[in-house]
């Protein structure tokens, strides 16, 4: 959670070389290391690297969810299918679409109530546990909260836009806006994650700093702008990756408030891949939509990762 | 990063508990369910495992059933489930028997135990396993028994037909002059006498006339095109060939669309509305009409003050037809004893001896001592409807079809879209051709 601190403190433990240990304790401190990793060593071999293996290999066989073995060799013929298939494209665009309106929203306003939230005087625990409270239900509850408010005609929200004079819209109802509508659930929702990873990075920032800075007669936003902002880039690059991750593995809430309606305009790729796989028992064409999916989160991921260190190098 | 170690008892305590406490776990734990998952034992022989798919008012009359099964076989003789129904239903079905594990009887919709029982999960329903609940062939109605066979096995002992049909706000109809003496609606036949009807209601309400669900409710758009499709002469089944085929006659289904689009347009019937809320605009008079299935009779009866009715779909087009499916009782595959097999069979016998409370909830019986019983017959509003029954068309044969399934999802979302104008009918045609390719080429992925 503190991860933007982490880099700093154990540079600064290995920039003090142990100067009288022996190697041998070195060692068995490498081995008590690896036994303390392996539980999840472990488990991560088993349910995460093993299935994955398996995800490439089912991925070019005709498998079946009800038939035993991997079924016949498809070669290329399931990822042709998802590459020729329009849903899936559709799929893709609906799944980067949700990053877009989610991501900006939740980097910006975590980073915005941080900032407010730790300037408060009183009442900073209300403020806290206010952003962060959302973050604790899950999915299902958030989703149904939500289905309330936007339910056409009498929900929440129509009732409240009658109540303003304006034409009721049925947000969910929409293929122009239900995503809009997913997209507003998850904001509320996730918001407190990213509060408490830049809320952690502001209390990082000594106050000294400030108080030159106000000596030196830097205003409020000139103390955000030159201070806080450039003090949380690594939390800010932190909090990035893991929203845009977080955000192209979109399930639940698709799943639960709209089932990818209207339409298929909310339909988002693991959607696509449950229907596909769990449904139409179609292990294996489902395993290629899942391999395509994999590619492009590594391609943003590493993408985002060179942008980065292009950054940092132009900034040195 | 210095890692200042706690003082060794503690921890070692601490580690001491809880292996004791795994330990004790272990032991307690050799008569739970857990255990016998472990072990891959049974969980008690004279247990009856049961999954279902009922919620709301089904499944509260479903629990009194299940109840009386206790009451008569001693309070550990059933373990039930219920889980959401469609696609995650039958996915769980399914997996479960792959793992060996299934229940030992489940419910099913006719439409989709074809498909299981093509998966080969499913145990034929032989004479010789009917004859262990007292049952033959022959007491169920012909058409919804044929309807669970695969080829000329039968998989599926039927508990219901389950019909779209038309429930009726009485004092709006009433004001409008819809219903007879009895309070029953009177017959309407035809597209005009239909909009006539329709034009009558919106006079009252001021507003829409008839309210059928469309968002969110991808199943409830494709009951009612299926419906109203299947009442043209001429109409073909969406899909032939077990899918492989798209035999829709695509003129007829265009026409459907239309139909459904026009009159929302107009503003009879409404344009955007959710499943509780189509139910909601019949109970508070703000329509006159709502299509839906029968069971949410249960959920009309429990709305105080509310005086309704219900029929089947008047015949809009050529002939009469309303979509349906049936629930069924399935046995999943997997070694059995004889006695495992009589107790399976015992409970079914349980259940459709109480046919008449399940028909209290809106279901047809398919059982017939029930259905040609006095009792159902004094019913109502059932009996008013009973005869949907016997126009049912349920879903296109196909291994991505059935209730709640893909097929439903596919062409239900695009129907929906019709009804709130945001496609036209051969849009909406080309939309649901293109999505329904891929399962067309695709083999059977259970056959």
């Amino acid at each position: 959670m503190s991860a933007p601190t982490l880099p700093r403190q154990s540079s600064a433990a290995s920039s003090a070389p142990p100067r009288t240990e022996k190697t041998s304790a070195l060692k068995a401190e490498g081995r008590a290391g690896w036994l303390f990793v392996a539980p999840f060593a472990l488990f991560y071999l088993l349910w995460l690297v093993g299935p994955t293996l398996y995800m490439l290999v089912t991925s070019f066989f005709n498998t079946s969810l009800v038939r035993p073995g991997l079924g016949s060799f498809a070669g290329l013929a399931n990822y042709r299918e998802m590459l020729t298939r329009p849903e899936f494209w559709d799929a893709l665009w609906h799944t980067l679409y949700f990053t877009i309106l989610t991501t900006i929203p939740l980097v910006v306003l975590s980073f915005v109530f941080a900032v407010l939230a730790n300037r408060v005087r009183r009442g900073k625990w209300f403020f806290r546990l206010a952003f962060f409270l959302p973050y604790v239900l899950p999915s299902a509850t958030i989703s149904l909260i939500w289905v309330y408010i936007f339910t056409p005609d009498t929900g929440l929200w129509p009732a409240a836009q009658t109540l303003f004079g304006f034409d009721a819209t049925a947000i969910l109802a929409d293929p122009a806006t239900a995503m809009i509508g997913i997209a507003i659930a998850t904001v509320w929702w996730t918001l407190g994650f990213n509060f408490v990873l830049y809320l952690a990075g502001l209390q990082d920032i000594p106050r000294e700093l400030y108080e030159a800075a106000a000596v030196d007669g830097a205003t409020p936003w000139q103390q955000i702008r030159f201070l806080t902002i450039p003090l949380l880039s690594r939390t800010t690059t932190l909090v990035v990756l893991l929203q845009i991750i977080a955000s192209l593995k979109i399930f639940d809430q698709v799943y639960l408030m709209t089932q990818g309606g209207p339409g298929i305009s909310t339909q988002v790729v693991l959607t696509l891949v449950a229907n596909t796989g769990f449904t139409d028992n179609r292990i294996g064409a489902a395993s290629a939509a899942s391999v395509l999916l994999f590619v492009v989160i590594i391609a943003i991921a590493v993408g985002r990762q060179l942008i980065e260190r292009r950054q940092e190098r132009r900034a040195a | 990063m210095t890692w200042n170690a706690p003082p060794g008892p503690t921890r070692r305590t601490l580690l001491r508990g809880g292996l004791a406490g795994a330990a004790a776990l272990g032991l307690a734990g050799c008569g739970s369910p857990l255990a016998a998952g472990i072990a891959g034992t049974p969980l008690n022989p004279d247990t009856v495992t049961f999954w279902n798919l009922f919620g709301g008012g089904d499944g509260a009359r479903l629990q009194g059933m299940l109840d009386v099964y206790r009451e008569q076989n001693g309070p550990g003789s059933l373990t039930s489930a219920t889980f959401a129904w469609g696609n995650p239903y039958y996915t769980k079905v399914s997996l479960a028997t792959l793992g060996n594990k299934p229940p030992d009887v489940a419910v099913a919709h006719s439409t989709r135990a074809t498909i299981l029982a093509q998966a080969g999960l499913l145990e034929p329903i032989t004479d010789e396993l009917l004859a262990l609940g007292g049952f033959s062939s022959s007491d169920f109605t012909t058409s919804v028994f044929d309807a669970g066979k695969v080829g000329d096995v039968a998989y599926t002992i039927p508990l219901d037909t389950h019909p779209y049909v038309l429930f009726f706000n009485s004092d709006v109809c009433g004001q409008a002059g819809l219903l007879d003496g009895d309070g029953k609606l009177v017959q309407i036949v035809g597209q005009q006498a239909f909009e006539d009807a329709l034009t009558a209601i919106a006079g009252v309400t001021g507003g829409a006339a008839w309210a059928a669900s469309n968002v969110g409710d991808t199943s409830g758009s494709w009951r009612l095109f299926q419906t109203l499709y299947w009442q043209m002469d001429g109409a073909t089944d969406f899909l032939g060939d077990d899918g492989q085929q798209l035999t829709v006659n695509e003129d007829l289904a265009i026409a459907t669309m239309e139909f459904i689009g026009g009159l929302a347009a107009k503003g009879l019937l409404t344009p955007t509305v959710d499943y509780a809320g189509a139910g909601t605009q019949l109970f508070t008079g703000k329509v006159g009409f709502q299509t839906q299935g029968e069971w949410e009779i249960t959920t009309a009866q429990s709305i105080e003050g509310l005086t309704f009715g219900m029929a089947p779909i008047p015949q809009v087009f050529d002939v009469p037809a309303a979509q349906a499916d049936s629930h069924t009782f399935i046995i999943p595959k997997m070694e059995r004893t004889d006695e495992q097999r009589q107790l399976a069979m015992g409970f079914v016998k349980s259940m459709l001896d109480q046919s008449l409370s399940w028909a209290e909830g809106g279901h047809v019986p398919a059982y017939i001592p029930t259905l040609e019983s006095p009792e159902f017959a004094a019913l109502e509003p059932q009996a008013d409807y009973a005869a949907a029954a016997e126009i049912a068309k349920y879903d296109p044969p196909g291994w991505y079809s059935g209730s709640g399934s893909n097929f439903e999802n596919v062409v239900g979302s695009q129907i929906g879209l019709v009804q709130q104008q945001l496609a036209s009918p051969q849009e909406a045609m080309a939309a649901i051709k293109s999505q329904l390719n891929t399962y067309l080429d695709t083999p059977s992925p259970v056959a």
